[in-house]
């Protein structure tokens, strides 16, 4: 832990030294990037959230006095070891769709006894409030890490979320005439210098898929899939859907499902 | 018996070519769509939730993957021409000093209850996010062609000018389904707006054209 946080030291260091080069030519910056994200991925803080997520999940907690020990994400109760890569997917108890934090926030709600609005209300932190959700979702991923993503979808239920999620991925509107598509619908395509994915790809939303949830160095925090996908809805000027709301569980599905057969490398870090 | 097989053969054939073109979400689309609208707080502000209103060039463009027959897109074409409108002055050019300006401004237009733009943010083109222009701006994205030395290839003919204008301010009417927005046509940007990006792609003094 300590080495970790010594690395996570040295990593902020190299990534200051790095700041000058990001003027110099396109290709230059990439290759500078590249190695900034190199030299930060040596001690990532997720690691952190991590140990909290690791603690929160054994210990007893709400009105039932209860850890999620029990808490079943799909493998099992219990069962952590790669689990998180073979979500979203269809629970019979629920008869739903579910992806990593809806399931989790079932499991505090089932099992520990707290009121749904009360585990969701710090769904993501803010600076001086933090999440339990993030640091549970950061455990439980970091528990696939080196585990292949495996979406398939072959329950009917999935697949019909895995179909939904595509539309939305397509679907154009507001002031910008935005869809996901228009920027991660193509190969080798960049918004001003951040390279886009082409999600539509095993290869893309592979390498998209594998790293969450992640550490974003320009937001000091870690962002769990949820998080993300709200947040580019609000990129394309859209409303912003509610949290664990099907439309994002949907998208998770179609994404999760093109990235299949991908090694997962989570917690990740990014820009 | 061999005509069995070869007509066979073209049916599976066309079916697979039906299948490839099925729009997204194919018999689920109308469930995703009441689903997706469903995804939202009762409480948003209505002009929030008119941002999910599709018109018909949206609706086509999702059908279609963005990439719709040339006999549909023709008709979006149309459609989206006749909503061009100038300023009242009629002059196509405005200050390319503006519009340097307004070609490197990303933001304005948030909404939500997370991180919303603050009100009056300045809102702009954007136009780098996709686009190289001037030669000192290394931060551009790739999105759509270089636009760098604009009017030194295409000359400033009043039809590269009106092109220009027009472009911007609905990209459809040449392009059905293209990436870029239609900022016209939204009001995202105002015609003098608009005319101050004319000038800083046409005008000789402007770093487009001169470095």
């Amino acid at each position: 832990m300590i080495q970790g946080l010594i690395k996570t030291l040295a990593g902020a260091a190299v990534a200051g030294l790095f700041a000058g080069p990001l003027l110099a030519q396109d290709s230059k910056v990439s290759d500078e990037i590249a190695k900034y994200r190199e030299a930060l991925a040596d001690g990532n803080p997720a690691d952190l959230l991590e140990v909290k997520g690791e603690g929160l999940w054994s210990e007893k907690r709400g009105p039932k006095n209860t850890s999620l020990e029990q808490c079943d994400m799909g493998l099992g109760p219990g069962k952590l070891e790669g689990a998180y890569a073979q979500l979203p997917k269809y629970f019979k108890d629920t008869n739903k769709v579910m992806d990593v934090e809806s399931r989790l926030v079932h499991c505090m709600v089932t099992l520990q006894g707290f009121k749904p609005e009360e585990v969701t209300r710090n769904w993501y932190s803010k600076p001086g409030t933090e999440s339990d959700i993030e640091a549970l979702v950061t455990f439980i991923g970091a528990k696939s890490n080196g585990v292949k993503i495996n979406v398939p979808a072959t329950h009917p239920a999935e697949a019909k979320m895995a179909k939904m999620g595509e539309y939305i991925f397509y679907r154009r509107s507001g002031p910008q005439d935005f869809s996901c598509s228009i920027c991660h619908g193509q190969e080798g395509k960049r918004i001003r210098l951040q390279e886009l994915g082409n999600l539509t790809t095993k290869d893309g939303a592979g390498f998209a898929m594998k790293t969450w949830p992640s550490y974003r160095v320009s937001q000091g925090a870690v962002w769990t899939m949820q998080r993300r996908l709200i947040d580019c809805m609000r990129q394309a000027r859209w409303p912003e859907p509610n949290y664990l709301a099907d439309s994002i569980i949907a998208l998770e599905t179609y994404l999760q499902k093109t990235a299949t057969g991908t090694v997962m490398e989570t917690p990740g870090i990014k820009r | 018996m061999k005509l069995k097989i070869a007509l066979f053969g073209l049916c599976t054939a066309a079916l697979a070519g039906s299948a490839l073109a099925e729009a997204p979400g194919g018999k689920y689309a109308r469930e995703a769509e009441q689903m997706f609208r469903a995804s939202f707080r009762a409480d948003n502000p209505k002009y929030w939730m008119s941002r999910l209103e599709q018109d018909e060039t949206m609706k086509t463009c999702g059908e279609y993957r963005d990439n719709p027959p040339r006999k549909i897109g023709e008709k979006l074409e149309k459609l989206n021409k006749a909503s061009i409108r100038y300023p009242v002055d009629g002059k196509l050019i405005g200050d390319w000093k503006e519009g340097e300006k307004l070609a490197a401004v990303g933001t304005g237009g948030h909404i939500g209850f997370i991180q919303p733009d603050p009100a009056g943010r300045v809102r702009g083109g954007n136009c780098y996010a996709c686009h190289e222009l001037a030669k000192k701006e290394v931060a551009y994205g790739t999105i759509g062609p270089s636009l760098n030395h604009f009017a030194k290839i295409r000359g400033n003919s009043d039809e590269i000018i009106k092109y220009a204008y027009d472009k911007i301010y609905n990209s459809n009417a040449f392009t059905a389904c293209t990436n870029m927005p239609r900022f016209g046509l939204h009001s995202w940007l105002t015609p003098e707006q608009i005319t101050h990006i004319v000038a800083f792609l046409m005008d000789p003094e402007s770093p487009v054209n001169k470095d």
